[in-house]
């Protein structure tokens, strides 16, 4: 085990961020420790993809605030890894996957410098990572879905974080890819890195996660999974209709 | 070069719109990639005004003056573009619409205003509406140049963030860059292509020499260094065939019509034959994938006959059962390089497991045999 750090991978407090009136994070509180692997989980519309986007920056909230790492987000960016989910960008962009993957080392090359051999070295050794070695010259339209994810998370490992945040990685890809995105996973952590997942099904909190946060524009409970995943909390963020199969 | 210069000014025409089509293929790609393209045509639109009132105020036709004027109206334009979508539930794809047609009706009116007027010194004005490239002097060629010069380097310089902000925004904010500041920096080096080309090429047409280029471009190519270098080249050939094209003895004809008939003519020609993406090539790719795909149904159907997959039958067998006998002998070929059948003795043909598996679940088979 490594040891355990100073600082807390993600403190935020009094989180509050509403589109124009109506508020989509609520008052949220939320200290999560380093070294663990964080699912995120609650009902469409429960704020997750701004939860993530806030503690990024990307997003001005309305009161609070959030420190990673024990720093401000804009000094910690450099140890952080942001991947959106995969809608968000147009696949038909004149890319490889290498291409894409090489993107992760921008943050390290200041504003003038090109990615030279070293840089694209890192990028491919982000693809051996995710398996997609023989896919980095391909035009990215012409992968999978579960090829794309990985692609993207190539870009994510060539940042060299310490802190991952990922927004529905799990999201419309093949078995194969989300058994081998968990090992990932569980690498990154093994290593002493955190990663902040969210998540939608729900069958697989527990078999995932080490913590889980549940959402539902307030903070519903956060902590370790077999305390906190409980039926009682998770009909507090998702109402009646749990759709849990048990 | 001074005796190509020297030539009745069509030495200054062709270069001086060889180079304003390199620029609009260059940066109008990335327009295309972030789809913006009919940001171009809005903000070109709007710069009309911006030159009557140039010419009203100032009492001058000095290009610069005109530039100067149409640079002004260009960024009151994309301000107010800007503003409209974020400070009302008005959408971009409208508040585009709104100021395009508002600014240029403006322009129209104070045009047909100054033309009215007594004095013959406005004479010339028109040619702000469709572009005449004849006007182009050597001056306005090394202007250009210049212009070329300075927003090249600014591309080269600053690739990684066009490509980022292009790409994929959300992503670049997450490494701490400035998003919005640097799609205000791409749009003002539009503004600057598109200032430069009013001119040579005229308000009304002046995207199309952003765009078309573009597009045509990424037909051929899925790389964006290639893509954006592609643009460039047929920007260049588009702008200098059309200025010329336009001004052949006895013709003179606006040259923006012309370079937007010669472009189009580019996009058509990248949509049907680019080997990529094009046409003809996806048309026959499906054809030789179906036509694989029966010869391998006929294989293991006639095998099947005979109560095992090995059991082989040879080309004239396979061409009798096919309505393109022709074909038949690359499509087994190309059966035997996917390792979807065999030559199991001398002549004789039967599929192999692999084949069989791949007839039983179809939704495996695109990606397959079309390599």
């Amino acid at each position: 085990m490594p040891e355990t750090p100073a600082h807390n991978a993600v403190d935020v407090s009094d989180l509050t961020v509403s589109y124009r009136e109506k508020p989509v994070l609520w008052d949220i509180d939320l200290e999560i420790p380093q070294g663990i692997l964080v699912g995120i989980v609650g009902p469409n519309g429960a704020g997750k993809t701004t939860l993530i986007q806030t503690i990024l920056g990307l997003i001005t909230p309305l009161a609070g605030s959030a420190r990673l790492l024990g720093q401000s987000p804009k000094k910690a960016l450099k140890q952080v890894a942001y991947v959106p989910q995969r809608g968000t960008v147009d696949w038909d962009f004149p890319a490889t996957a290498l291409d894409v993957a090489l993107m992760g080392t921008y943050g390290r090359l200041g504003w003038f410098r090109r990615p030279g051999a070293k840089e694209r070295n890192e990028a491919n050794e982000a693809l051996e990572r995710v398996g997609m070695t023989s896919f980095a010259h391909r035009q990215i339209r012409q992968l999978s879905g579960g090829q794309q994810q990985r692609v993207f998370l190539a870009r994510a490992l060539a940042q060299k974080a310490k802190l991952y945040l990922m927004d529905e990685p799990f999201q419309g890809i093949d078995a194969t890819t989300e058994a081998a995105l968990v090992e990932l996973l569980r690498d990154l952590r093994n290593r002493g890195a955190t990663a902040l997942v969210v998540h939608h099904d729900l069958q697989s909190v527990k078999e995932y996660f080490d913590w889980v946060v549940l959402l539902n524009i307030r903070k519903i409970a956060a902590g370790p999974v077999e305390e906190v995943y409980t039926e009682a909390n998770l009909k507090a963020a998702f109402g009646a209709r749990v759709p849990l199969g048990k | 070069m001074e005796s190509w210069f020297s030539l009745p000014g069509l030495g200054s025409v062709a270069l001086g719109t060889a180079l304003l089509g390199f620029l609009s293929g260059v940066l109008g790609s990335f327009a295309v990639l972030r789809k913006q393209s009919l940001l171009g045509d809005a903000i070109s639109h709007a710069c009309l005004p911006g030159i009557i009132l140039a010419f009203l105020i100032f009492a001058t036709k000095n290009p610069l003056g005109l530039m100067g004027g149409a640079m002004v109206a260009g960024a009151i334009a994309i301000l107010a573009i800007l503003g409209i979508s974020r400070f009302s539930r008005v959408k971009e794809d409208a508040s585009m619409a709104i100021v395009l047609s508002v600014f240029f009706g403006a322009g129209l009116m104070l045009l047909t205003w100054a033309q009215q007027r007594a004095d013959s010194a406005q004479a010339g004005l028109t040619r702000f509406l469709f572009g005449q490239a004849a006007t182009l002097m050597y001056r306005d060629a090394a202007i250009l140049a210049f212009l070329t010069v300075v927003c090249l380097s600014l591309t080269l310089l600053f690739w990684k963030q066009l490509q980022l902000i292009s790409f994929d925004p959300g992503f670049a904010a997450s490494l701490g860059m400035k998003v919005k500041g640097w799609e205000v920096f791409l749009s003002l080096l539009q503004v600057v292509v598109i200032v430069a080309g009013l001119e040579a090429v005229g308000v009304v047409l002046m995207s199309a020499l952003l765009v078309a280029p573009a597009v045509a471009a990424r037909q051929w190519t899925n790389r964006l260094g290639q893509m954006v270098f592609l643009a460039g080249i047929f920007g260049a050939l588009s702008g200098s065939a059309g200025a010329l094209l336009g001004n052949l003895p006895g013709l003179r004809l606006p040259t923006g019509p012309v370079i937007v008939l010669i472009v189009t003519a580019v996009v058509l020609l990248s949509l049907v034959f680019s080997p990529l993406h094009g046409l003809l090539f996806l048309w026959s790719r499906q054809r030789r994938g179906l036509q694989t795909r029966m010869v391998l149904e006929n294989l293991a159907s006639m095998a099947r006959g005979h109560g095992s997959i090995e059991h082989g039958h040879n080309l004239a067998m396979l061409q009798a059962c096919s309505s393109n006998p022709a074909l038949v002998k690359n499509s087994l070929k190309e059966l035997i390089r996917l390792g979807l059948a065999r030559e199991v003795a001398p002549g004789l043909f039967s599929p192999t497991g692999d084949g069989i598996l791949l007839l039983e679940s179809p939704e495996n088979w695109q990606g397959e045999a079309t390599p």
